[in-house]
């Protein structure tokens, strides 16, 4: 779909991060978890292209006071780290954006028996709230969050309201547990029984650590991948990954935007 | 005032409007058609063909630049069979003109992707690729040499009796000599301009952002030097020359066309629009209602120097 979303709030989470709540049609109310959108921040040339951005929340609400019927949004979780997140940041209520939403494809839920296991680094947890808020429906959730200091920490009272166990590590010690969060969540994966499912988004590094633990440990892990896209819906070949098939004989690429953004950990080449 | 008349004839082909999507930014037609009336469009060309899939260049592939952007794809695509297999059969349900962009390594790979395309009734007409700015083999190497440009455009004439379109590089000292080359080969058409070559620096980490070092430059930004070449060249030749360059708008599209374009691309501007083809169209049939003029047709060429 592409629609005009009107921005009903646009407010600094943390030092340099911004949650903003968009209006949306109702169709949008279905997304699915790990889809994403294209935001197209000004009607005009310079940024030039959409920025793509993890689906962090949907929902409905219905206004008390306005007479208005119900009002589906849609929010996004962002970093300002160029031009186009910069000028999105001076956004207020009222002001208008272009999306093109729901993109990608989703998480898969996977079996309500299971525990499920989230690693978000930085802004990489804004995909995983929606999740988190669909999971903690059937499952038991867990969330492993990490950051380089206690500023790249986000959101924790939200997914603590959902009823989700929270565990935070920081590189710098600042908060939480002083170190990664992946080996956190590997000495947790090991010190307990039962089946889970781990699903994953941050840096490549992280993703790297946690495919690395999943490998190890036998456990199923989803990743969810960011990119550098032009169009978001796999015609312009800009965002692609290697598959698991991919040598230089034989090469084997992935759209970020159209396969994913979420894979199956052991459908993607990790070295 | 009657509605103006937005149909025009390249090689014999019409088209209800003179707006097509440019080779590589619309991938195979079907990824749009959720968001875009593909009935909208002049004609839509595929993505650049070769006879066996080819993987394209390393990550990061595009990068952002003021008013464009910068792209080394590497002519990724899924070859002749699984076009015929996976994609002809999509194309087969839109009632628009369909343009397959192809390229090869060598005259002969040219001339072969020319005899199997001849035999597809869906594809109205071709597009050479002698162009693209990103791969060793497989273009820029017949698109910079008018004598080689030659030998290539006679191959693929040979080869079919569909018309035959050759897209120009900017990338060389005189374009139109190329032109002339490509005509005197017997093309049908010409298209320009593809992209031409860039570089974007990341100034911390002092490296080249793009995988491939350097990159095709699309977009707004290219659009002067793209007028500029339409008009030598339409000037130059007396086979119809389709505009391309950093179109976004109606009036850009029509600037194209005064300066010689008996049609046009949309490239960059499908990225950040999907539905900009039909959107410009539909800008260009207010900008000549406006103005009272009947045709776009009289648009062509018909700038004032």
């Amino acid at each position: 779909m592409q629609f005009k979303a009107m921005i009903i709030s646009n407010h600094e989470v943390s030092p340099g991060y911004f949650r903003m709540r968009m209006s949306a049609p109702p169709e949008l109310a279905d997304a699915r978890p790990g889809q994403f959108i294209m935001v197209r921040v000004r009607d005009a040339i310079d940024p030039l292209l959409r920025r793509p951005f993890g689906i962090f929340d949907v929902g409905t609400v219905a206004s008390e006071f306005s007479g208005c019927g119900p009002q589906t949004y849609v929010e996004m979780l962002y970093k300002v780290v160029g031009k186009g997140t910069e000028t999105l940041s001076t956004y207020h209520h009222g002001d208008h954006v272009d999306l093109l939403a729901p993109l990608g494809t989703g998480f898969d839920l996977g079996d309500p028996d299971e525990e499920k296991i989230l690693v978000g680094g930085g802004i990489g947890i804004a995909p995983l709230y929606y999740l988190a808020k669909k999971l903690v429906e059937r499952s038991r959730v867990r969330f492993f969050l990490g950051g380089r200091t206690r500023d790249d920490i986000l959101c924790v009272t939200e997914f603590e309201r959902l009823g989700v166990e929270t565990y935070v590590a920081t590189d710098d010690g600042t908060l939480g547990d002083r170190g990664f969060v992946t080996d956190v969540m590997e000495r947790h994966i090991r010190g307990a029984a039962g089946k889970r499912t781990i699903y994953a988004c941050g840096p490549m590094p992280m993703l790297q650590a946690v495919a690395g633990i999943a490998e190890r440990t036998g456990v199923p892990c989803q990743v969810s991948l960011e990119a550098y896209m032009a169009c978001g819906m796999g015609a312009c070949l800009g965002c692609v990954v290697k598959g698991k098939e991919h040598s230089d004989e034989s090469p084997d690429y992935r759209c970020v935007c159209k396969d994913g953004p979420v894979f199956a950990f052991d459908q993607l080449k990790w070295v | 005032m009657q509605k103006p008349d937005l149909s025009v004839e390249i090689a014999g082909i019409t088209l209800r409007n003179p707006v097509m999507t440019a080779s590589g930014t619309f991938g195979y037609g079907e990824e749009f058609s959720e968001y875009v009336n593909l009935e909208a469009i002049g004609a839509i060309i595929t993505k650049g063909l070769s006879l066996k899939p080819k993987a394209g260049n390393p990550t990061p592939r595009i990068v952002e630049t003021t008013g464009g952007m910068l792209n080394a794809i590497g002519l990724q695509n899924v070859g002749i069979d699984a076009f015929v297999e996976k994609k002809v059969p999509f194309l087969r349900t839109v009632a628009t003109p369909v343009i397959v962009n192809f390229f090869g390594n060598t005259l002969e790979e040219y001339a072969e992707l020319a005899e199997r395309l001849d035999l597809i009734p869906e594809v109205a007409a071709v597009e050479i690729n002698i162009s693209c700015p990103n791969v060793k083999h497989g273009g820029i190497v017949f698109g910079t040499d008018p004598k080689a440009a030659y030998s290539v455009v006679k191959a693929v004439r040979e080869a079919t009796i569909k018309p035959v379109i050759v897209k120009l590089s900017p990338n060389v000292t005189d374009i139109v000599e190329m032109a002339w080359a490509c005509a005197d080969a017997e093309a049908d058409a010409l298209s320009l301009i593809n992209t031409l070559t860039g570089m974007a620096i990341d100034l911390d980490k002092r490296r080249p952002i793009l995988a491939n070092v350097t990159g095709g430059l699309s977009g707004p930004a290219v659009k002067p030097i793209a007028l500029r070449m339409v008009w030598q060249v339409a000037r130059a030749v007396k086979i119809p020359v389709i505009g391309i360059g950093g179109i976004m708008t109606g009036i850009d599209a029509l600037e194209f066309m005064l300066a010689g374009a008996t049609a046009v691309q949309v490239g960059t501007a499908n990225f950040l629009d999907p539905g900009a083809a039909g959107r410009i169209a539909a800008e260009m049939e207010r900008y000549l209602a406006d103005n009272g003029i009947a045709d776009v047709k009289e648009m062509i060429g018909a700038l004032e120097v």
